[in-house]
């Protein structure tokens, strides 16, 4: 290559090195806000910074927080997936229905295994049909949500009696300072999403394909099995969540976790994943639950009254993603 | 139409994050006049008229209408002193009608109903006054880009501008509806209203501006009247130093080279209608002809971008069956696409994951990015290409077009490809990185790499081909040796049998080659 003679300064330099600075500093503009919560609590109750509390926190994420992973990366795909807690709905049915009849372990990943193969009919779908995806999960929700009624014939389902000690493992406390086999199961599950997003070409090509399909599919990825993989996991970690909800209350039934979905698409965007796609991160995702999760907490230790909880929940979101995007300022 | 006026820009400063793109820049613009606005990439044109406009607050800086200093503060406060923006992207409502859009928020109405009736008595005149032809009740969406571009002019005279800025008008016209557009400005300077043009297109410039102004690095450096301009001179402000375009001689192809890529009869829809070609090792093959002819379309179907309907493709001597872009790239095949921003790069990701996107599976350890031989591989290959400053980890979006294109080439020579194809090299890129992008696809070819290159500058076909192949309809028609033929030989290829009949092009070529494509005239700059 030959070099050009060059005698001014290259200005993008100049502009590059001040973008980065500027973007990694407001990159932790809704950490902060989480940081501020977790003081304010601290200093006002005298229970926030027990270790009881704290592992009850945890617990309490568990749900919520694999089913923000889920929606974080299929968000990163560019793409939505609303079905996330219809397939936990029928993950959970098909785990209790088959612990009944081949006992805990194989209903267990029974459940698993449904959640998977759920996800990657999602994917299929949403490939093939080519409609978008939020219209599309949102259809196949609603299927799921029916199978699940058919296969419960609208009843609450239960595993027997002498299975639902081992049936709810998931809500005991380890050796791991009390914290609860969902919870450890929950941080397991995130580290993996996070890893794989961030260390591996399966990452990459997820964030390739979110930024610009066109761009990945002309750089030789398989757009289609990136986004089938996916939803794959996605489902994987909605029938995880389902487990826990199952174990913790010994039973399974069409309804559960309704609207939920939203809840988990709401951390991930409140952490800071663009819903456009192509940006964002599993540790986003993790700060937006964070920030759900400590709301109802701070409410139960300072003894407000729940009948506002809702409202305050709405308005701190709001007022956290504002916050957020006042710092980032607009690109361009 | 008002009087001529006299309009001060005084002092227009604006950083964005720190830095400077506009730094005290004063001239002043005469009413009933077109003043065009020029720079080269980031030299802050754009920025300086959105100023102007109201479309964006500068940190310092005022315009003194007359002598007397007015605000535009806002695109609303602007419009009040009768300043109007025509940006690059239009800001119509594609579902609404031509009428609806002119009068946007400003309907005719009694009592907030809205009555079409004295709107579209208006807008009448107006179209008689500017020559445009549209129905009034068609909707945008359904209407072609120059189109929608009259419906923006219409609006900003229905609201009574009288200082109009355009910018970049023409950079996706057509040669005719330019010329067009171009009439049309004269009529409104005639009419008295002031037009503040930015193009890169400098003939263009020259025969539509009274007045020049030259803008580089954000600070002003000559406002004068156009005729005492060429396309020389205009290159000298906006680069600040001499500058010749020198295409660098290919080096010659061995006798004894292998054919690297093969094709048979290419087929794909009504793009491509049986196309033909063979490049050896080392050669430069060139691909001219009009937009719209299957030049794109047959690189694509090649790389396996789109389906091909028949034909055959071999490379280096072995069929490549026709399937994905992972395939042709397993059997040694690159392609550089048309448009980096919408095809070949993820704006918002790292220069390095952008560099690495194409050869992931080749730094990798079970499934795990291997950092410690990527950022080495991805950063000795942007030395190589001389993308300035790079910081592996700030997004690609923030670099200039010219290293965001040699990005681009850099995703796809890490794998060092047999057959390179390249689509647009240089579209919208400055003129340096312009010069070493073509010496970089010299020195690929010597090194014994087949390239097949589509560009709509004829002169760079012919600059750096040893070979340039005319398409036209989906078919090639010509094919011509380095040096074999002149510019206007190869125009005339491409569009005879849109010439009249009885006027077929010769040897000598006859067809008018303004009339060319909006891209073959000197363009140093993109659209930002």
């Amino acid at each position: 290559m030959t070099t050009m003679a060059d005698t001014e300064a290259p200005p993008e330099a100049v502009a590059r090195a001040t973008a980065s600075r500027f973007t990694r500093l407001h990159d932790f503009g809704i950490v902060l806000t989480v940081v501020v919560i977790v003081v304010a609590l601290s200093l006002t109750t005298q229970t926030f910074m027990t270790t009881g509390n704290l592992v009850n926190l945890l617990d309490q994420a568990a749900v919520i927080g694999l089913l923000a992973c889920a929606a974080t990366l299929v968000i990163i795909s560019g793409a939505f997936d609303l079905s996330i807690t219809a397939v936990l709905a029928v993950s959970a049915i098909v785990a209790v229905v088959v612990t009944t009849h081949a006992g805990v372990p194989a209903g267990m990943a029974a459940g698993v295994l449904t959640g998977g193969v759920l996800g990657a009919v999602n994917g299929l779908v949403v490939i093939t049909v080519k409609v978008h995806s939020f219209i599309a999960t949102l259809a196949l929700s609603i299927i799921y949500r029916g199978l699940a009624v058919i296969l419960t014939a609208g009843a609450i389902v239960y595993p027997r009696d002498a299975q639902l000690r081992s049936f709810q493992a998931l809500g005991w406390p380890t050796v791991l300072g009390g914290i609860t086999a969902a919870s450890l199961l929950f941080l397991l599950v995130a580290a993996v999403c996070w890893v794989v997003l961030a260390r591996t070409t399966f990452g990459r090509r997820i964030y390739a394909v979110g930024g610009n399909e066109e761009a990945a599919r002309l750089s030789g990825i398989r757009v289609g099995a990136v986004r089938v993989a996916v939803f794959a996991i996605s489902g994987v970690c909605a029938a995880l969540a389902g487990l826990i909800l199952a174990s913790r209350g010994g039973s399974a039934q069409a309804s559960m976790a309704t609207g939920m979905e939203l809840t988990a698409i709401a951390a991930a965007v409140v952490g800071g994943t663009s819903v456009l796609g192509g940006e964002g991160a599993i540790w986003r995702g993790l700060i937006g639950v964070l920030l759900i999760t400590l709301i109802g907490n701070g409410f139960n230790l300072l003894g407000w009254d729940t009948i506002y909880q809702q409202v305050v929940q709405g308005a701190l979101i709001l007022g956290a993603v504002s916050f957020d995007r006042l710092l980032r300022g607009r690109r361009s | 139409m008002s009087q001529p006026v006299r309009i001060d820009l005084e002092g227009f400063g604006k950083a964005y994050g720190g830095v400077p793109v506009l730094r005290d820049v004063s001239f002043t613009v005469y009413g009933g006049r077109v003043h065009g606005l020029l720079g080269e990439n980031g030299a802050g044109k754009s920025t300086l008229l959105k100023a102007v406009c109201g479309a964006v607050a500068p940190d310092a800086g005022r315009v003194l209408l007359d002598g007397k200093p007015i605000s535009v503060g806002s695109p609303r406060d602007a419009l009040r002193h009768g300043f109007a923006l025509i940006s690059q992207e239009l800001a119509l409502v594609p579902a609404m009608t031509v009428l609806d859009n002119v009068y946007l928020g400003r309907w005719r109405n009694r009592l907030g109903w809205t009555t079409g009736r004295e709107d579209g008595r208006t807008l009448a005149r107006l179209m008689e006054r500017t020559g445009f032809e549209l129905d009034p009740s068609a909707l945008v969406r359904d209407l072609p880009l120059a189109a929608q571009q009259q419906v923006e002019i219409l609006r900003a005279l229905a609201s009574g501008a009288s200082v109009i800025g355009m910018d970049e008008p023409t950079a996706l016209l057509t040669q005719t509806e330019t010329d067009r557009l171009m009439a049309v400005v004269r009529q409104l300077a005639a009419d008295g209203a002031t037009v503040l043009l930015i193009s890169h297109f400098l003939e263009e410039v020259l025969s539509v501006c009274d007045d020049v102004t030259v803008l580089r690095d954000g600070r002003h450096v000559i406002t004068g009247p156009a005729a005492a301009q060429t396309p020389g001179s205009l290159v000298r402000h906006m680069v600040g130093r001499p500058l010749e375009l020198l295409y660098p001689e290919p080096a010659p192809v061995r006798d004894e080279a292998p054919v690297l890529l093969s094709v048979r009869d290419l087929r794909r829809g009504a793009a491509v209608r049986g196309v033909s070609m063979e490049i050896r090792a080392g050669e430069i093959v060139g691909v001219a002809g009009l937009v719209g002819s299957g030049r794109s379309e047959t690189l694509r179907a090649i790389f396996g971008a789109d389906p091909r309907d028949g034909g055959a493709v071999e490379v280096n001597g072995t069929a490549m069956p026709a399937g994905s872009p992972a395939r042709a790239m397993r059997a040694g095949l690159a392609m550089v696409p048309e448009s980096r921003k919408e095809q070949g790069l993820v704006l918002d990701r790292s220069v390095r994951e952008n560099v690495a996107l194409a050869s992931l599976s080749s730094r990798q350890l079970a499934g795990f990015v291997r950092g410690g031989s990527e950022r080495p591989a991805a950063g000795s290959m942007l030395r190589d290409l001389d993308v300035r400053g790079s910081d592996l980890g700030g997004p690609v979006w923030t670099l200039s077009g010219g290293n965001q294109q040699k990005v681009l080439f850099g995703k796809w020579l890490m794998e060092k490809p047999a057959v390179l194809l390249v689509d647009e090299p240089t579209r919208g890129v400055d003129v340096a990185a312009k010069s070493q992008i073509h010496r970089l696809l010299v020195d690929l070819a010597a090194e014994g790499m087949a390239v097949l290159m589509v560009s709509s500058e004829v002169e760079e076909v012919m600059g750096l081909a040893h070979r340039v192949l005319v398409m036209r309809h989906g078919r090639l028609v010509a094919e011509f040796a380095r040096g074999e033929a002149t510019r206007e030989q190869v125009l005339a290829m491409a569009f005879a049998d849109d010439l009249p009949a009885g006027d077929a092009p010769g040897p000598s070529g006859s067809a008018d080659p303004t009339n060319y494509t909006e891209s073959s005239r000197t363009s140093t700059e993109e659209h930002e």
